[in-house]
């Protein structure tokens, strides 16, 4: 008998060089970059300043981000772009409903998706945050001296599907290799379960400045299983400030109308109130002449209802979750939000135990995806580190009457595939509209709708005859690909979700092309760039898997046309010919294929066969 | 492309005996040495095709995991494999005295938001539901080991009506934390 040469798991046979990875967290006040140093995760100052970097962007005879751009609130209020996170993947109708005092104009682009009106023409929130990452990443360059390999980038747990892929879209449109995009409670998770060694099951409460998070896990040797999670993606500090400010409005006898610099300067008033208000139990407030003071005891009355639906939000994770809340040994508080301690004392109260603050709730979340960006880059093997993480909303499909079915369950833990089957309404019909949607709701109506498409040629048959499989597909990035599939007649259509308030391709390659025109060079060096990055990684990682099982799973013939493959690409990736290396990157991977499944095969074949062997004694 | 070789029937997929009374310990322990190894995490650095078989494979792992772990898909899964659908509710029980209970814990669970103290009736109910749920899950066992599908059948049906009970007694909850 043979016996099977197996490296140990991660290792790869040749130590690579070290690759630049950072994680980012972009938030909706502020925003992060962190990578690991040493091992340890830390996060990076920006642009010698402080590591937090106000996620603020203001359009005017140049693009500043920042802490720069902040000093245009009050004066420029209409270029100078806020909060902007709260406005990704949503439409004009959604961002309505937000709130009526919006200290901004919009307008409805073609995809009913909103623009802000600025001195600098119409800028979509996908944009905004674009230029915000591309800040982090340069202060990530410049930390690790070079260009980034790739980043892990945070999304709130809560992110319906079109949210993520506008995030995505704008680390696309600011030349970011993404990783994973990565939710922020398990980020924060991460850095907590790896820093404290804690283990058992715990609550990861989130309040940042424009959405919340609840997230049970079950932290065991390094894995970090996500039980549930819940929360609301248009909650958070903001929530609190325009509370306040509506309060002080009231007081000082300003009228609804209130002029955008005016908003501002109330909801900036209000903002030091809050962060007065966590040390102290009264306030003073002076605006435009008014003077006033606020009081701990109002301030937390006027919070009250935002703070309540966080805790029905963290019950309802809790029952998710299969657990009662004694099992939970540990309550992580993360974002800044949770400073205020009204938050803290009602968080307390519902857990019954004193929620944990050790790590800075500011960046703990940063430096939780800069350890996992380290490990997805191959820095470090991932062996001590699982994350299984769920979609937080359930995704489903509109049947007759307006009613949704559900395919894929809330806290289903992703990668996840699942099928169902459908039949015609009518004789003859030969087109089905599919409707994908995600919420709990029973009524479309009442759910987000992400994606339409059309199913057609379906051969004519009497109503209920035809088979139409409708397959839902979520990545680890939590995002939707659905197909359709006449099983009678094979009739076929797929789409990569494309959400209906999101960019479509052809819009994120017009605007990075727009954001080159001014150096096409640029995007010439920057396509050869990438090119030959990925043209080495074909090369180192095949020439290993042939080392490795090529001499056992291919015939000689298979084996050779793989070697001038492989010979062929090596001898064009240091041209200047960027297409000429895609071309044979391409090329290497259709002729390796067939290798690829058999080598996933014979991996699945040894690791079922290990089963028995691997639980000899063992506690677990 | 060729498709992954691994095995269809979700038992083997973990290498464990079709049956209903699944080890649950060791279930997991699988489930997460499997997760280990192909996680998509673990292939981030690979081909993208590499990535494309590892998210295939680990899509059905988990589809697998939810089925195997949850008593009534697990029930449901082991009737698909002998051929009886039995994931929705088409069963119809001619047992009298079920049908009695069945009724009576549905006028149950209306009452309750009128109680005096919702939430005391609501976990009493609860812990019913629970228990009987329980007790079938010992009589599908025994009548699937048996080889009498139509008995593990209606088993099934009973147990999809305290699952879909429970269901509302947590939405119901819901609703009063609402309030």
């Amino acid at each position: 008998m043979v016996l099977l040469q197996i490296s140990e798991p991660g290792q790869s046979p040749e130590p690579h060089q070290r690759r630049r990875a950072v994680g980012i967290d972009l938030g909706t006040t502020n925003s992060l970059v962190a990578t690991v140093r040493s091992g340890t995760p830390e996060t990076l100052s920006v642009e010698g300043e402080s590591h937090l970097l106000p996620s603020v962007v203001h359009y005017g005879e140049e693009v500043l981000v920042g802490r720069k751009a902040m000093e245009f609130a009050v004066s420029d209020p209409l270029n100078t772009l806020i909060s902007v996170k709260r406005f990704m993947g949503r439409g004009l109708e959604d961002v309505k409903k937000l709130g009526s005092r919006l200290p901004y104009e919009f307008r409805e682009n073609s995809g009913g998706m909103p623009e802000f009106r600025t001195s600098a023409g119409d800028i979509s929130p996908v944009e905004a945050s674009a230029e915000i990452l591309k800040l982090l990443v340069e202060s990530g360059e410049q930390a690790l001296d070079g260009g980034l390999d790739g980043a892990v980038i945070t999304v709130p747990a809560y992110f319906d599907d079109a949210q993520r892929q506008a995030t995505k879209d704008a680390a696309t449109l600011a030349g970011i290799n993404v990783l994973r995009l990565l939710n922020e409670p398990t980020a924060a998770a991460i850095a907590y379960g790896l820093d404290k060694g804690e283990e058992g099951i715990i609550a990861v409460y989130d309040l940042g400045g424009g959405t919340f998070d609840i997230s049970i896990l079950r932290l065991s040797r390094g894995v970090f299983e996500v039980l549930s999670t819940g929360g609301d993606s248009a909650l958070g500090g903001d929530d609190f400030d325009r509370a306040v400010a509506t309060w002080i409005a009231e007081q000082c006898g300003a009228g609804e109308d209130l002029d955008p610099s005016r908003q501002r300067s109330l909801l900036q008033a209000a903002r030091e109130v809050k962060h007065q208000l966590t040390e102290k139990d009264v306030a003073p407030i002076e605006i435009s002449g008014w003077r006033g003071e606020i009081s701990r005891d109002l301030f937390s009355r006027l919070i009250d209802p935002y703070v309540d639906k966080t805790l029905r939000a963290c019950k309802r994770a809790i029952r998710d979750a299969g657990i009662s809340s004694s099992e939970i040994r540990n309550v992580v508080l993360v974002g800044g939000s949770t400073r205020t301690p009204r938050v803290r004392d009602k968080v307390a109260q519902l857990f019954g135990k004193t929620p944990l603050a050790d790590l800075d709730p500011d960046r703990v979340v940063a430096l939780g995806a800069a350890l996992q960006a380290n490990v997805l880059v191959g820095n470090k093997s991932g062996d001590d580190m699982l994350l299984l993480d769920v979609i937080p909303l359930s995704l489903g499909l509109e049947t007759m009457g307006g009613l949704t079915e559900k395919i894929i369950h809330r806290n289903t833990t992703i990668p996840v595939a699942k099928a169902q089957e459908f039949t015609t309404f009518k004789d003859g019909q030969t087109a089905m509209s599919i409707h994908v949607l995600q919420g709990e709701r029973e009524l479309v109506s009442d759910n987000r709708s992400l994606a339409q498409f059309v199913l057609r040629g379906i051969p004519p048959m009497i109503a209920g005859a035809a088979k139409i499989r409708v397959t839902f597909r979520v990545d680890a990035d939590g995002l939707l690909s659905v197909s359709a599939k006449e099983l009678t007649s094979g009739v076929e259509a797929h789409i990569e979700v494309k959400p209906s308030y999101g960019l479509d391709d052809r819009q994120v390659a017009k605007m990075l092309k727009a954001s080159y025109t001014h150096a096409k060079e640029d995007m010439q060096a920057r396509a050869l760039r990438e090119q030959q990055v990925e043209a080495g990684r074909v090369i180192e990682d095949l020439s290993a898997a042939l080392n490795q099982d090529g001499k056992e799973l291919l015939s000689d013939t298979e084996y050779h046309c793989l070697e001038v493959a492989l010979e062929e690409l090596e001898a064009v990736r240091d041209s200047s010919d960027h297409r000429a290396i895609a071309r044979h990157i391409e090329m290497v991977s259709k002729t390796s294929e067939e290798f690829a499944s058999r080598r996933m095969n014979a991996s699945i074949r040894r690791a079922l066969a290990g089963h028995s062997l691997d639980e000899v004694e063992r506690d677990f | 492309m060729t498709a992954l070789e691994s095995p269809s029937n979700y038992f083997d997929m973990f290498s464990l005996p079709t049956s209903y009374d699944v080890d649950l310990r060791q279930l997991e322990h699988r489930y997460v040495n499997l997760q280990k190894q192909f996680h998509p995490d673990r292939y981030a650095g690979k081909s993208a095709q590499d990535q494309r078989l590892a998210i295939q494979y680990i899509a059905d792992i988990n589809q697998a995991y939810a089925a195997l772990k949850s008593p009534l898909l697990r029930a449901q899964y082991l009737l698909s494999l002998a051929g009886v659908d039995a994931s929705h509710e088409t069963a119809v029980t001619r047992d009298m005295d079920f049908l009695m209970e069945q009724m009576s814990l549905r006028e149950a669970l209306a009452d309750i938001s009128d109680a005096a103290d919702p939430f005391a009736e609501l976990a009493e109910l609860e812990q019913k539901a629970v228990a009987s749920f329980n007790a079938l899950q010992q009589e599908f066992a025994g009548h699937y080991a048996a080889g009498d599908l139509e008995l593990a059948s209606e088993s099934l049906a009973k147990m999809q009506f305290y699952s879909k009970l429970l269901n509302e007694v947590e939405q119901l909850e819901h609703e009063l934390d609402e309030l």
